[in-house]
């Protein structure tokens, strides 16, 4: 079992369950409190987990595993990696359903039994130890995000949600495959087992394009890209916050898990496609969020390009690409799902994300401000805040592989810092125009409860990254030990130059003159 | 000889043969009134031969299978566990159908009776080994279904639905025909395995045809394209609960049929007919998702949803190994509880007059007004469009496992790729019953039998249904070896 004496990974995943059975049986109200209280416990045995997590200990922790299913089981068990997601996950969830609270008014029950589902298939990927569980729990979160958006999102919510499971859907289904001739070929279906088996060369740039195609999307990446404005501009606040926050991962988590280590031979030939796909992502992506009207559509383009960042340290091949790719990761996840739940408050009140019906809010809702520019100043990663760090660890990373690469992907910073600050210029400063947007009252309690802990992790991991690397630290060091082998020389080829000899002579002739 | 042990061996068939001629003087003695004993003297029945296919299905008498009537007819695993779906079905058929004919005054006992025959019919084509049998047993099925078809005599669409699915279904019978005949000619023998032994060494051209022929005739009553263009008329104008029927029972009989005449009787050759099925399974994929697409009514739908799960299920026997078969019987056990699931929904769409709802537009919002119907078919869609935790994703995940496990990787690449069509049209129903506004047309259910059925189905498609497969594997993985004794 593992030193917690009881399988806390399955029951952190049948608690939500069990509330998302009982939430659609329930009254609106009852619904509300089952579910924040189902997350809590969730958060609670999250924080559990981390407590008892052994930095330094066995790579695989928390093991579970039972033979309940042919040809797969029930494996479950984290690295730090897998830790760290779920604790964003856990921590979100409960945000989640308090940015619900009110928002949300039409079929309670059901729409909290589909956030607790979600967060159980979320729980579930990162925790999955066996490949199938995997692709089980991964493709699952398509139905409960299918009907988020399309019963609870705007206007266009149909389209946006055909959109988003038609895309991820096509995306996943050629990985099934590349799985099953994975199993076939190795034997097992066991993921640890499979990270070390040494796939041959040719096959493993078909199996490397099969697992692209899904991360790819769900990432996602330039020019997969489009289902994401769509589905978050659509969805209900919590919803986007979920997207950004922890669905986006998933891609993410996928290549850390999956594309590098399984296949580091393909990973490097293919290393230039990424690159080639995160450089147009971050400088076309960014152009087009300068242009944005909508808040929640400009959120959106900033996170292809942040998660641009994430690919390009992922395969910088190096400690700082890998875990600078990590943190902006956790950092994106909380800023992004901050920034949606800011948009959300002002949507609340005046039911609109154009920015231009905006203005002049740091007047009447000073404490709004006042967060909102925390989150910009993290999302544009000035020092001290989440944002910082990690982008500038993939940065460096990336710097001692190709410096245009690096280039390029600097420009990210300067763009993001551009539509991130006209959108907080036009938001939150100059004159109130109308006077309903003079009517808005500031933050209350429950939406200052809901920004200020992200507000405090955010500043956390700012300050003191530590905290949140030192779990993954050896997960990465793994990583870079497989790839290793592979890792391809960089065009900085930095050398210690040799100091001058300076001869007496020399000295002597300086003198003269 | 030893007709004992023969007779015990077609228990089941012989069990209802002999309750359906019963149940024929009772129905001539009693008229119309007798229905409802008929229908519940025919339900025990098929329980009864349900019972006897469990026993070999599951009992170790008779593992290896036996051969009985000079080789016609043989028992083993396969054609037991066929028929335990068969007659599973079929119980589901003769109990949802009183309440849909009752409307109209037109229940008979002849309904149950024709299904009892129909049953005989599909019980002796899984256990064919011989053309003749399979012919008989195919036909006896067959007139029973044309009579079906047009059962609700009053109702011109049942009408037209009987009369082009008789015609297209005598034309089909030809073509089978004509290819048993070639292959008698061109080997001397009728018997499956006299077939694999003649094709031991290599086929004439005349014997290439008849094989064309003889999976010809099997594709049209599996409904694969390009022989499906029945499917969508006949499934539409037919009664309800014979759709029902035809969707379930006789699939898969016909389906197990093609099973055993390619794996047994053509199996030497297996490059000759790979490819037709490898075609046929694409066409049927791609052609059943796209067709689908711009279907208004749900019994069109359906239609052409199970043309698209035949494709998937074809994939199973192009491998042609005991690991894609068994793939295949596993996905037909989950086809049987999706089809079965969402057609007694269908049947229970009824306006407050007690008409037939078909017209997709108006489940709008069902999921309000009918909120345990709408969970149950968004379960059976998302399970036919084969997207997990649902088990109908199981199907899939074994056909395809199957598939690239005997190196058909491409054939793997493309069914998965198009089955994403297939998804965009299950997404619409879904989308029509949760995402719109109520039209509120559906009036409450009135029949508890549908319900527990349609719950039964439900429980076996949620994710609960994983926790059988470790039960079902090795049941499949029996009887699809049952059909590789000879290999």
């Amino acid at each position: 079992m593992n030193d917690l004496g009881f399988p806390v990974l399955s029951l952190m995943l049948a608690v939500p369950m069990a509330a998302a059975i009982v939430c659609l049986f329930v009254s609106a109200n009852t619904a509300r409190w089952l579910a924040l209280t189902a997350t809590l416990i969730d958060l609670a045995l999250g924080i559990v987990l981390w407590m008892n997590y052994d930095i330094g200990g066995a790579q695989w922790q928390f093991v579970e595993k039972a033979a309940l299913f042919d040809r797969f089981s029930w494996a479950l068990g984290i690295d730090g990696i897998a830790l760290m997601l779920i604790m964003l996950s856990v921590f979100l969830m409960p945000i989640c359903i308090g940015a619900s609270w009110e928002a949300i008014q039409t079929r309670v029950g059901e729409y909290m039994a589909a956030f607790l589902l979600m967060e159980v298939l979320m729980i579930g990927v990162f925790a999955a130890q066996d490949i199938f569980l995997f692709y089980i729990f991964f493709e699952a979160g398509l139905i409960p995000m299918y009907l988020i958006i399309g019963i609870w999102g705007g206007a266009n919510r149909i389209y946006a949600s055909y959109k988003f499971f038609l895309y991820t859907l096509l995306g996943s289904v050629l990985m099934l495959i590349a799985m099953f001739w994975m199993v076939n070929e190795a034997g097992t279906s066991d993921i640890p087992t499979l990270m070390a088996y040494d796939f041959p060369l040719e096959a493993q740039s078909w199996l490397w394009l099969a697992f692209f195609a899904s991360f790819a999307v769900k990432m996602p990446m330039w020019p997969v890209h489009t289902w994401l404005p769509d589905a978050h501009v659509q969805a209900p606040t919590a919803g986007s916050v979920i997207l950004a926050g922890v669905l986006l991962k998933m891609g993410g988590y996928g290549f850390i898990r999956f594309s590098l280590p399984m296949f580091p031979d393909a990973s490097v030939d293919y290393m230039w496609l990424v690159f080639a796909l995160s450089m147009v992502a971050v400088v076309y992506t960014s152009l087009i969020a300068l242009v944005q009207s909508d808040m929640k559509k400009l959120i959106a383009y900033s996170s292809v390009a942040h998660m641009a960042i994430v690919t390009v340290g992922l395969f910088a091949f190096n400690r700082q690409g890998l875990e600078g790719a990590l943190v902006v990761m956790l950092s994106h996840g909380l800023v992004s799902g901050a920034l949606f739940l800011c948009v959300g408050v002002i949507y609340d009140r005046l039911h609109t994300r154009e920015i231009d019906r905006y203005g002049g809010l740091s007047i009447n809702m000073p404490r709004y401000a006042l967060l909102f520019l925390l989150f910009t100043m993290a999302s544009i990663g000035l020092p001290g805040t989440s944002g910082f760090v990690g982008e500038f660890l993939s940065l460096l990373g990336i710097y001692e592989v190709s410096s245009w690469v690096a280039i390029v992907s600097t420009t990210g910073i300067i763009l993001g810092a551009g539509y991130m600050l006209y959108l907080y210029r036009r938001v939150a400063y100059g004159v109130i125009k109308s006077d309903d947007v003079a009517a808005m009252p500031d933050l209350n309690k429950r939406e200052i409860a809901l920004l200020l802990p992200i507000a405090i992790v955010v500043l956390w991991m700012g300050v003191y990254p530590e905290s949140f690397m030192a779990p993954m630290r050896n997960d990465v060091g793994a990583l870079e030990a497989r790839l290793a082998a592979v890792k391809p020389v960089g065009d900085a080829q930095v050398t210690p130059g040799t100091a001058p000899v300076l001869t007496p002579a020399a000295h002597a002739e300086e003198g003269h003159h | 000889m030893n007709y004992a042990l023969w007779f015990q061996l077609a228990s089941p068939e012989i069990v209802l043969s002999a309750s359906g001629l019963v149940l024929l003087l009772i129905a001539a003695w009693g008229g119309v009134q007798s229905s409802r004993l008929v229908s519940v003297l025919t339900v025990v029945a098929l329980f009864g031969a349900l019972a006897l296919s469990f026993n070999f299905l599951l009992g170790d008498s008779f593992a290896n299978g036996a051969d009985a009537f000079y080789g016609q007819y043989r028992m083993d695993r396969f054609a037991s566990l066929s028929k335990v779906l068969i007659f599973l079905s079929a119980i589901g058929c003769v109990i949802v159908a009183p309440k849909f004919f009752a409307r109209d005054n037109m229940m008979r006992p002849e309904f149950p009776i024709l299904i009892l025959f129909a049953s005989v019919g599909m019980g002796l084509m899984v256990s064919a080994v011989d053309l003749l049998t399979l012919y008989i047993g195919l036909e006896l099925n067959s007139l029973a279904a044309y009579v079906l078809a047009s059962f609700l005599r009053s109702d011109d669409r049942s009408a037209e639905a009987g009369l082009k699915y008789f015609v297209l279904g005598a034309l089909a019978s030809g073509i089978l025909l004509f290819g048993m005949s070639l292959l008698y000619g061109f080997t001397g023998t009728t018997s499956f395995i006299g077939i694999q032994t003649a094709f031991a060494d290599g086929v004439s051209t005349g014997a290439l045809f008849g094989i064309v022929f003889v999976l010809s005739g099997l594709a049209f009553k599996i409904s694969a394209v390009p022989f499906h263009m029945w499917t969508p008329d006949v499934y539409e104008g037919a009664p309800t609960p014979v759709t029902t029927f035809f969707a379930t029972a006789p699939k898969v009989a016909a389906l197990a049929l093609t099973m055993r005449v390619a794996i047994e009787a053509f199996g030497g050759q297996q490059a000759i007919w790979q490819q037709i099925v490898i075609f046929v399974a694409l066409a049927s994929i791609i052609l059943g998702a796209a067709g689908a697409i711009g279907q208004v009514n749900i019994k069109r739908l359906l239609a052409y949803s199970s043309i698209n799960n035949v494709g998937f299920m074809l994939i199973g026997l192009a491998c042609g190994t005991p690991e894609g078969a068994s793939a295949m019987l596993t996905y037909l056990v989950i086809y049987v509880a999706m089809t079965l699931g969402s057609f007694i929904c269908v049947l229970d769409l009824n306006d407050r007059e007690g008409h037939p709802v078909e017209d997709i537009g108006k489940l709008a919002g069902l999921s309000r007004t009918r909120p345990g119907l709408a969970a149950a078919l968004a379960i059976f869609m998302f399970s036919l469009a084969g997207i997990p935790p649902l088990f109908g994703f199981w199907g899939k995940f074994v056909v395809f496992d199957a598939a690239v496990a005997a190196g058909l990787i491409p054939l793997a690449a493309i069914g998965i790729a198009a089955s994403v069509i297939g998804a965009f049209y299950y997404l619409k129903v879904i989308k029509v019953m949760y995402f719109d506004e109520p039209a509120d047309v559906i009036a409450p259910s009135g029949s508890k039998a549908r319900m527990v059925l349609v719950a039964m189905a439900a429980l076996f498609l949620s994710p609960l249904g994983y926790f059988t497969t470790l039960a079902l594997s090795p049941v499949t993985a029996d009887a699809a070896r049952a059909l590789f004794w000879a290999a």
